[in-house]
């Protein structure tokens, strides 16, 4: 089998990796890199649960060949506490402190589409919270309260950027 | 799996070569939001990937008020949903692109690719149909031009060489008093290929039908113009019979089938339902 060497920077650190060229990088994060907190559920772009943030926006890593990722700074949900104390994001404690999870399986696709929004747009509307996170698919339904923890996550990422 | 190659050229010229080079090997990858699917399902992957996503060359909206729009085949969908200047002036290509996938899907998955993957249900296709879309065609033979109506071939198929690529989607300007509009039954209200997906443009004069063409997704090999069904609108006033009689030839035109989504006669219904609807909604007043 013919692999193909690249480095790949994910949260920060570079990867030296060989892979096979028709890898995802969904299966490259979980499976040669380890860090198995993206998930995969449908793996054919239907569900959100595999996403990451490629330079900032996000990606389905199920829909991305990992060779296509080179040479880009990749986000996972490993990468978003903060890496000197471990603080959690505040997105992350929004779920964490009002149960925006249930199952779990699709939480960090959640945070990760909800971070690109707030970075982007970082007083949403609960209207526009629903519609970027409408390719996230949740099988529990839990969907009214995630909205209210982006909500309040970007209330308080607000208020902390405004001190 | 894991004999491929990659390469990711950065000129249309560059592209070109390498598809003359490697013919049938070869596989041109956009977002990779259609082709990673296949790929996953059983599809076996080509020895060469020709993964164009970072072709800057493919990626513009232009527009001009002569020459009409331009949108280069590499565009991903998000950008025609966000361009200011496509819902201003072709609000059907802008709903259209906007019911396509997911908010994340939009970002990976190009125009062209929607085009080229050639799925009966594509969003793309109708509206491009009833604008009189045509596309730009670059091989080692020079470039062509040809209608979106006639590049589709069968599912999954179309007129596109091996050793060509796709490069820009011309929209000429919509004929003055033409109106234009994209229905997609969908299962669900969230992310969904259509059940059934109807393009309709109408020009009028006064409250008679000047022109009109009307285009069906989803419901056979190909997406379909309603010649039949435009005919016993042209030159008409529409009433409830006439949009009856309509949306009958419409049905007569289709070869809806069974599948994951809908039953056959569930799709039959629909059309008729549709159509209906998308003349009703060119041609009642704006206020």
């Amino acid at each position: 089998m013919s692999k193909q060497e690249i480095v790949l920077n994910v949260n920060g650190v570079d990867y030296e990796l060989k892979v096979n060229v028709t890898a995802t990088l969904a299966d490259v994060l979980r499976e040669e890199i380890g860090l198995t907190g993206t998930k995969i559920m449908c793996n054919e772009g239907e569900c959100g649960a595999c996403t990451v943030l490629i330079n900032g926006t996000p990606v389905l890593s199920c829909m991305m060949l990992a060779i296509e990722a080179e040479g880009k700074e990749i986000l996972t949900i490993e990468g978003m506490a903060d890496p000197d104390t471990g603080e959690l994001h505040p997105i992350q404690k929004a779920f964490a402190e009002r149960s925006g999870m249930q199952c779990g399986v699709c939480t960090p696709g959640m945070i990760l589409t909800a971070k690109a929004l707030i970075d982007e747009n970082p007083d949403p509307t609960e209207g526009e919270v629903r519609e970027a996170l409408s390719g996230n698919l949740c099988r529990c339904g839990n969907y009214q309260r995630i909205t209210e923890c982006v909500l309040i996550a970007a209330e308080n990422l607000n208020k902390r950027s405004a001190k | 799996m894991g004999q491929s190659e990659c390469f990711r050229p950065k000129t249309v010229e560059e592209v070109i070569s390498l598809l003359s080079e490697y013919g049938e090997k070869a596989e041109i990858i956009a977002g990779g939001t259609d082709s990673l699917v296949r790929m996953k399902k059983g599809d076996t992957p080509p020895d060469l990937f020709i993964n164009i996503g970072e072709i800057q060359e493919l990626n513009y909206i232009q527009y001009d008020d002569k020459d009409g729009l331009r949108i280069g085949a590499g565009t991903p969908i998000r950008s025609i949903v966000n361009s200011s200047l496509i819902k201003e002036r072709f609000d059907i290509l802008s709903h259209a692109a906007g019911t396509l996938g997911t908010p994340t899907i939009r970002r990976q998955a190009t125009i062209g690719g929607n085009l080229c993957n050639a799925a009966p249900s594509a969003d793309m296709a109708p509206s491009l149909i009833v604008l009189g879309a045509q596309l730009k065609i670059n091989g080692s033979e020079g470039q062509k031009s040809m209608s979106v109506e006639g590049f589709f071939t069968g599912p999954g198929q179309t007129r596109l060489n091996r050793n060509e690529i796709l490069t820009e989607i011309h929209i000429p300007n919509p004929m003055p008093r033409s109106r234009a509009v994209y229905l997609k039954q969908t299962r669900s209200q969230g992310a969904d290929l259509a059940i059934v997906g109807v393009a309709a443009m109408v020009v009028t004069d006064g409250e008679v039908i000047k022109d009109v063409k009307i285009c069906l997704g989803a419901v056979a090999p190909t997406p379909v113009r309603a010649k039949k069904a435009e005919e016993i609108l042209k030159g008409k006033k529409p009433d409830d019979d006439l949009l009856e009689a309509c949306s009958g030839a419409a049905l007569l035109e289709s070869s809806p089938i069974d599948d994951v989504r809908s039953s056959a006669a569930y799709r039959e219904k629909l059309i008729k339902v549709l159509v209906k609807r998308a003349i009703k909604k060119v041609t009642e007043s704006e206020e």
